[in-house]
């Protein structure tokens, strides 16, 4: 396979491009000094943080399931980070990074592998939807709801405090989905303002993305007419201005942009999985050597902005993470067993309240037996 | 509830009574849109939107691409934003691209976030046969829907029916799979225009009074239970017809007093009869009213073979001889 280029601002060294390379690009992030590009590390490291943290849940008995976002801190913190407030974010379901920069309470993020909730927190309240399992389906709600925007007047009307954009996370594997190229098409004959943010993680479980198409992802965009770019997903700084750039073409009526990052699942599909079975760990060191953190690191080092005090202020940061998700999944109760026929329907079902009804009875029943 | 206008009665065809029903709709609330294949410019392929998007513009009668899921997919974004999609799918067997997204997600989003996102979308299919079409044009998926938790599954009958429910099913928070028997879309009746509310979308109604058996329909069916009665009362026999309305919930009640009372219970759908809703109303009544019945609940449907070749779809669907067979079978119980 021919390798499209990536777009880089930050080599795996720690090293800044060369300014000339990407001027566009660089004008996006020119803005983050050195206080921001901390702000930026912290973030990822309290996502890994939650990602170990919750693995170790997992394995410890507490949550059913847990799928790691590890090795994908970049891409999910850049392109968060780059969003407005009033933005619109349909995650798929390893967002944990982008959930944490839109300020969802990342003890909610884990109502649903610990079985006691099929979403976990009001969509409403950070404009960042419930994940969505069925891989590809969001992507045609992230394209209505744009299509919504449109419709509500908040594109092209030159207030940044209005215009607004939506974006979609989906994996590689989500690209050979038949939603997720009928978003394509509704997003381009639309002009829905609207970023199709794909992280290639390389892997779909076990799949590699040689597997989902013949052709580099990025270059599927051209075909639908939609604006495509690759860029490097661990490279925190590229996913910022490329998701920058795009959120802003939206926001001015300039339409959906497709978004390559080229990252890499670190850990296993889930704690359900076994990545020996499929892949080489000379290719899992290889990527290693590209961790976003440690790249951002290098990067704060070589600008001399890592002093102990910081360092120090997010291992703590950490430490009070992990405590308190440990603390609060242990205390997350079974919701009530009548719980389940609630939300069925916004209004009554005379199904539904018969089965609930009779439900109710019939534990009522083994009550007054004393059985339970 | 009803309209304020001066009731105005007109005699309508169901499709026309549907198509003055959407535009009520697009008048009283700027966040109903129409989304469909050709529903636009052409009016849809039965002209049950014709002239609509002249009138309420393409951002609100929307001429969508050639995909189901699609459409449905984007209807469910929309109303997320708030807005009231009503979506055309433009034959009963081209519903199953968008199966997915109806089934794991119009129906689950409520529960999944604990009632905070309400998805008011209409999935508008014309369905059932006796058009004499191609294969995929004639089928009845109703039991697919119903068996979705989430959905609620209606059927008109009437012209009047019609004009009604479809605002009602548009004003539902509810996601409402709104089944269109367009075998009758050409048949007229009586509809007053100034409703905007009828008969709701739950509750099933008595078509015609009788006492010896009760013979439940929906849908395309009813007027074929309401000819199987004309032709049984010249013989003397007398059929009470309930239009079912609702596939889900269903109106067990109604079905139940009416069974009370003749002993008797007769249920007639296109669909396959097996594992279909004739066979749930069968069981409920069976369980309702298990010490009035004289003879067991007959079901009247379809084969469970794929739909016919059109040159065979007077045999396969619940004729009026069949309906009177079944009736006939139960009176000799």
């Amino acid at each position: 396979m021919n390798e499209p280029d990536l777009v880089q601002l930050l080599s795996p060294t720690g090293h800044r491009a060369d300014p000339d390379a990407h001027p566009d690009l660089e004008a996006r992030v020119a803005h983050l000094d050195a206080a921001a590009l901390r702000e930026l590390y912290r973030d990822m490291v309290l996502v890994r943080r939650f990602d170990t943290e919750s693995t170790s849940l997992q394995r410890q008995g507490e949550l059913g399931l847990f799928p790691q976002a590890l090795g994908q801190e970049a891409a999910q913190v850049g392109s968060g980070r780059a969003m407005a407030r009033q933005d619109y974010v349909f995650p798929s379901y390893r967002e944990h990074g982008v959930a944490h920069v839109r300020g969802v309470d990342m003890v909610d993020v884990l109502r649903q592998f610990r079985g006691i909730d099929h979403g976990g927190w009001d969509p409403a309240e950070h404009n960042f939807h419930l994940y969505t399992l069925v891989i590809g389906s969001h992507t045609l709600h992230a394209t209505g709801y744009a299509m919504g925007v449109q419709r509500d007047g908040l594109v092209g009307t030159g207030d940044p405090e209005r215009d607004t954009a939506v974006v979609a996370y989906f994996g590689d594997g989500a690209t050979a989905q038949g939603d997720t190229n009928e978003a394509f098409v509704f997003a381009a004959v639309n002009n829905a303002p609207l970023v199709l943010f794909c992280q290639n993680n390389q892997w779909a479980i076990s799949e590699p993305t040689t597997k989902q198409s013949r052709v580099p992802i990025v270059e599927r965009g051209r075909g639908f007419g939609v604006p495509s770019v690759r860029v490097d997903g661990n490279d925190v700084l590229a996913c910022y201005a490329v998701t920058a750039e795009a959120l802003e073409r939206a926001r001015t009526g300039g339409g959906p942009t497709f978004i390559e990052a080229y990252t890499y699942r670190m850990g296993a599909h889930t704690t359900s999985d076994d990545p020996t079975r499929y892949r080489s760990a000379a290719e899992e060191e290889e990527w290693r050597r590209r961790d976003p953190i440690d790249r951002l690191r290098l990067h704060l080092e070589q600008l001399g902005a890592l002093d102990g005090e910081f360092l120090a202020e997010v291992e703590a940061q950490g430490e009070a993470l992990g405590e308190r998700l440990r603390r609060e999944v242990r205390a997350m109760a079974a919701p009530s067993s009548g719980s389940m026929f609630e939300h069925v329907y916004a209004t009554p079902h005379a199904g539904v309240e018969a089965e609930r009804a009779w439900f109710a009875e019939y534990e009522a029943l083994f009550v007054e037996e004393g059985t339970r | 509830m009803t309209g304020t206008t001066t009731a105005t009665t007109e005699r309508l065809t169901l499709a026309k009574a549907l198509n003055h029903g959407m535009r009520r709709a697009l008048e009283n609330d700027p966040k109903v849109l129409l989304m469909g294949e050709d529903i636009g410019q052409l009016g849809g392929v039965f002209r049950v939107t014709d002239g609509l998007q002249k009138d309420f513009g393409p951002d609100r009668v929307v001429d969508t691409p050639l995909a189901e899921s699609g459409i449905v997919g984007t209807a469910v974004g929309l109303a997320m934003r708030g807005y009231r999609p009503v979506c055309e799918i433009q034959f009963d067997g081209f519903v199953f691209p968008a199966f997915d997204q109806i089934t794991t997600q119009l129906a689950k989003v409520h529960y999944r976030s604990r009632g905070r996102i309400s998805l008011p979308v209409v999935i508008r299919i014309p369905y059932g046969g006796g058009i004499g079409a191609v294969e995929h044009h004639s089928e009845s998926p109703e039991v697919l829907f119903a068996h979705t938790a989430g959905l609620r599954v209606v059927s008109p009958a009437t012209p009047s029916d019609a004009f009604t429910m479809i605002q009602e099913a548009i004003a539902s928070p509810d996601p409402v799979i709104f089944l269109e028997p367009k075998g009758r879309y050409w048949d007229k009746g009586d509809v007053d225009t100034s409703l905007t509310t009828g008969g709701g979308l739950d509750g099933a109604r008595v078509a015609r009074e009788g006492t010896d058996v009760t013979v439940v329909a929906y849908g395309p069916t009813v007027a074929t239970a309401l000819r199987a009665a004309e032709a049984a009362a010249a013989e003397g026999t007398s059929i009470e017809v309930v239009d079912l309305r609702s596939i889900s919930p269903m109106d067990t009640a109604t079905v139940a007093a009416s069974v009370r009372r003749t002993g008797r219970c007769v249920v007639v759908h296109e669909a396959p009869v097996s594992y279909g809703s004739g066979a749930e109303l069968a069981a409920r009544i069976t369980e309702e009213c298990f010490y009035h019945l004289e003879a067991p609940v007959l079901r009247v449907g379809g084969f469970h073979t794929p739909y016919p070749v059109a040159r065979l779809e007077h045999d396969y669907l619940p004729s009026l001889d069949r309906v009177l067979d079944a009736v006939d079978r139960a009176l000799a119980h």
